[in-house]
């Protein structure tokens, strides 16, 4: 990325180019267009493709203090094929760990296509100088994270300070190097839809490969109106500026229902083009299996027992 | 910058999502093979002898025969009208309210059963016969069932006296739902009517008969009377009415006024609409998107107060058309009983060729025309979702009303303009006001004159809230407290 894109106006920003403008969400009408396309009826062949999908666009995760090398290499295992019993079951997108497990995901995942991805920028809170940001970052990409998931200060965000966030996101992408960088809004603590779709656009102006919900230490995480007003600003930065963008909702999607949902809404918003593990994701620990099992009750027609799959 | 800079990541994928098939089982529902009249609390076999086949748009396959009423039988219909009326408006109010409550608890009961024939026969998508005909005709019941008994209080200082029995014709779009916002009010204020239902959508209206037995509503406090118009025209003429209550066509409407000039007949009309939709720059430009669609294509834009004209803000059109034509392209047209279909048949063969027809002059006098590519079905009738830009106020298609899926695009430069433009129509039933600033849309609905003005929303509907026209849309509120004067005269 050369040059920094600008925001317009209400956003003070360095460099050139131009963003959509910034303008305002109407809560009740997002949220009534997300409420119904979450009626919608997917059925049959239609419900295979997306749960399959869902699959490979999922970034299986796990973000405890209690993480072990031990519980990572299981969940590494998982990854790679998820149902033993079914090897036509795609594998995930990646894994998400601490920068500390980067190594064991490395060599847990080695020879398979599955991607780390690693937390990084003193998640979750962001509350820390700039510099242990960036040598976290530094250190999660060396230990060989393919991608690296930051938190903007909300701190800084709320307080103002878009010009920091601005520029913490540039600095992070720089350290990223390779990597692809996924940034967190923490949506949840914004508080309103015009927040978010600000954050997004700071976000992507700096840099952001993907942009992100949830951490998934913040009650609300992910929800699908604040994903549609996230779809929404990914659509307006293609328009203006052909800019591709990725989107990962996480935390709070745990059924496969809901991820059909969450597909439903991708599908509708910026159509087929991104219908792939490439530019959308789904933040998840426990959302794997509630999958599999409604993939199987599509293929056998009978609801399985959920002790048939494996908890890893 | 240059073009392999500007992406991050790339559009290479083949995600294309066929959605499967999901209809709505119809089993629910059982017509009868032939249907007859239902006066005086029972169901009678026409005097005329003749009955109709009603159809669904869908499939041009018959559902069923109705009767088509004739002067005997619309008399009949207004005498046990005349004979209920006497022992329903000296019934207790409290008990009026429970009758109601009844009503409105076996609508909720029987949803699915009056969506999926709503749909069958209408042609309507089953997510909005679902979503919105049906909970709303419930929401009618049970808002003026609460009024029943509190008259007096809705009207301090004024005796309220029921007019006595009331003829009522309703028109196709919403048939079920139209119904419920004249028997509601009729009901609790103590009047009995006789009801005709659209000739092309009468299913509803006699399953809801179906619905006043379960609910014990005494014998002749609703009749109903199917047919064409000549059976409406019999019903207007008819000695014995109190009171005319008509949602249709202004042509219609006006007619029904000069057959009632010089009786002593108390008369309401709701007739048609050409409303503007009025977007301002700063509006939320994706939601005003949302609300465009509603306003114009829901229901296949068989709504009078549908918001078919619609005003942008210069500065602003492009990236709003651009927006609009793709949303567009992803409306779901086809199978009305498909729970993803958003766009279902049009009503009739006569309407079909009514929208066709202004739609050709659309384009003959020079406005641009856009249609998302759309497989429409063989059998039935259908249109595209249409949308014609470069439009001018002298345009057919910005001053008719074309009860279609079509959409005519004008532009306007400052607030006084958008006034201007907006009220420069023969009709006045609604509008839309798309801004951020609150200000502006008070500002704006003080100078419309329109009958309900919707602030960054578009064809919400409550039972609290009165609805009406201005102009040759029509006179009389139906609705809110509003609604009950239509029905009471006062001692």
């Amino acid at each position: 990325m050369g040059q920094a894109l600008a925001l317009p106006r209400t956003v003070e920003l360095p460099g050139g180019g131009s963003l959509p403008r910034v303008g305002s969400v109407d809560a009740v009408a997002l949220e009534a267009r997300a409420g119904e396309l979450a009626k919608r009826s997917i059925k049959r062949d239609s419900k295979i493709f997306a749960l399959e999908l869902a699959i490979r666009m999922m970034d299986l995760t796990t973000l405890e203090g209690a993480d072990t090398p031990g519980k990572v290499r299981a969940m590494c295992a998982k990854a790679m094929v998820p149902d033993p019993a079914e090897p036509s079951v795609p594998h995930v997108a990646a894994v998400c760990v601490y920068p500390s497990l980067v190594p064991t995901a490395r060599r847990a995942l080695r020879g398979s296509a599955v991607k780390v991805a690693s937390v990084a920028t003193a998640f979750p809170s962001g509350q820390a100088p700039l510099d242990v940001k960036l040598a976290d970052v530094r250190a999660a990409v060396e230990a060989g994270a393919d991608e690296i998931d930051m938190v903007i200060d909300r701190g800084a965000f709320l307080s103002g300070q878009i010009g920091r966030v601005y520029e913490e996101v540039v600095a992070v992408k720089d350290a990223c190097g390779d990597a692809h960088l996924k940034v967190i809004l923490e949506t949840g603590e914004l508080g309103s839809y015009d927040a978010v779709r600000k954050a997004s656009l700071v976000a992507i102006a700096g840099g952001a490969d993907f942009i992100k919900t949830s951490t998934g230490k913040v009650t609300p995480a992910a929800t699908l109106p604040v994903t549609l007003c996230m779809l929404e600003v990914i659509r307006d930065v293609h328009d203006e500026t052909g800019l591709v963008i990725g989107m990962k909702p996480a935390g709070g999607i745990r059924t496969a229902k809901q991820s059909v949902q969450y597909l439903c809404l991708l599908h509708e918003t910026l159509g087929p083009d991104w219908m792939t593990p490439d530019l959308f994701r789904f933040g998840a620990s426990s959302l794997l299996n509630d999958v599999l099992l409604q993939l199987r009750k599509q293929r056998t027609g009978i609801y399985r027992s959920p002790d048939e799959m494996t908890l890893d | 910058m240059g073009a392999v800079e500007k992406k991050r990541g790339t559009l290479a994928a083949t995600g294309a999502w066929e959605y499967a098939p999901a209809p709505e089982s119809r089993d629910i529902v059982a017509f009868e093979e032939r249907y007859g009249l239902f006066i005086g609390g029972e169901e009678v076999s026409p005097r005329s002898r003749t009955w109709f086949p009603t159809i669904s748009p869908a499939t041009e396959e018959p559902l069923a025969e109705v009767a088509q009423a004739g002067p005997k039988d619309v008399a009949l219909a207004v005498d046990a009208a005349r004979v209920g009326f006497e022992a329903w408006s000296a019934w207790k109010p409290s008990e009026r309210a429970k009758v109601l409550f009844r009503i409105a608890r076996i609508l909720q009961e029987r949803a699915r059963e009056l969506a999926v024939a709503e749909s069958l026969d209408g042609g309507k998508p089953i997510k909005e016969s679902r979503d919105v005909d049906l909970p709303l005709a419930a929401a009618h019941f049970f808002y003026y069932a609460g009024w029943a008994d509190k008259l007096e209080y809705a009207f301090p200082g004024r005796r309220p006296r029921p007019l006595g029995v009331a003829a009522q014709i309703v028109p196709w779009n919403f048939p079920l739902l139209m119904l419920a916002w004249k028997i509601a009010p009729a009901l609790a204020c103590g009047n009995t009517v006789v009801l005709k239902p659209a000739e092309t959508t009468p299913l509803t209206a006699l399953l809801f008969a179906d619905v006043c037995r379960q609910a014990q509503v005494p014998p002749g406090v609703v009749n109903i009377v199917t047919g064409d118009g000549s059976t409406g025209a019999h019903l207007v003429r008819a000695e014995g009415i109190d009171k005319v209550a008509f949602t249709g066509s202004t042509e219609v409407g006006k007619a029904i006024q000069r057959e009632l000039a010089g009786r002593d007949i108390a008369l309401t009309l709701e007739l048609g609409g050409k409303a503007a939709n009025i977007v301002f720059d700063d509006c939320a430009l994706d939601q005003a998107v949302e609300g465009i669609v509603n306003g114009i294509y829901f229901n296949q834009g068989h709504v009078c107060c549908a918001g078919s004209r619609l005003l942008v803000q210069e500065s602003i059109h492009d990236q709003l058309v651009r927006k609009l034509k793709r949303r567009m392209a992803t409306l779901r047209l086809g199978d009305p009983l498909d729970k993803n279909t958003d766009i279902g048949a049009i009503n009739s063969k006569a309407q079909l060729d009514r929208i066709t027809e202004l739609v050709e002059a659309g384009t003959e006098e020079g406005a641009e025309i856009y249609q998302p590519p759309c497989r429409l079905p063989e059998k039935g009738w259908w249109f595209a979702p249409t949308v014609f830009t470069g439009v001018a106020q002298s345009h057919r298609i910005a001053r008719e009303e074309i009860f279609g899926p079509v959409l005519s695009v004008l532009t306007f430069r400052t607030p006084d303009e958008a006034v201007e433009k907006a009220n420069n129509t023969m009709y006045g039933l609604s509008a839309g006001v798309w801004t951020e600033k609150g200000s502006r849309i008070l500002w704006m609905a003080d100078r419309m004159r329109a009958g309900v003005v919707w602030g960054n929303t578009f064809n919400r509907f409550d039972p609290a809230s009165p609805f009406g026209g201005y102009k040759e849309s029509g006179f009389g509120r139906e609705g809110g407290r509003h609604g009950l004067e239509a029905y009471l005269r006062f001692a």
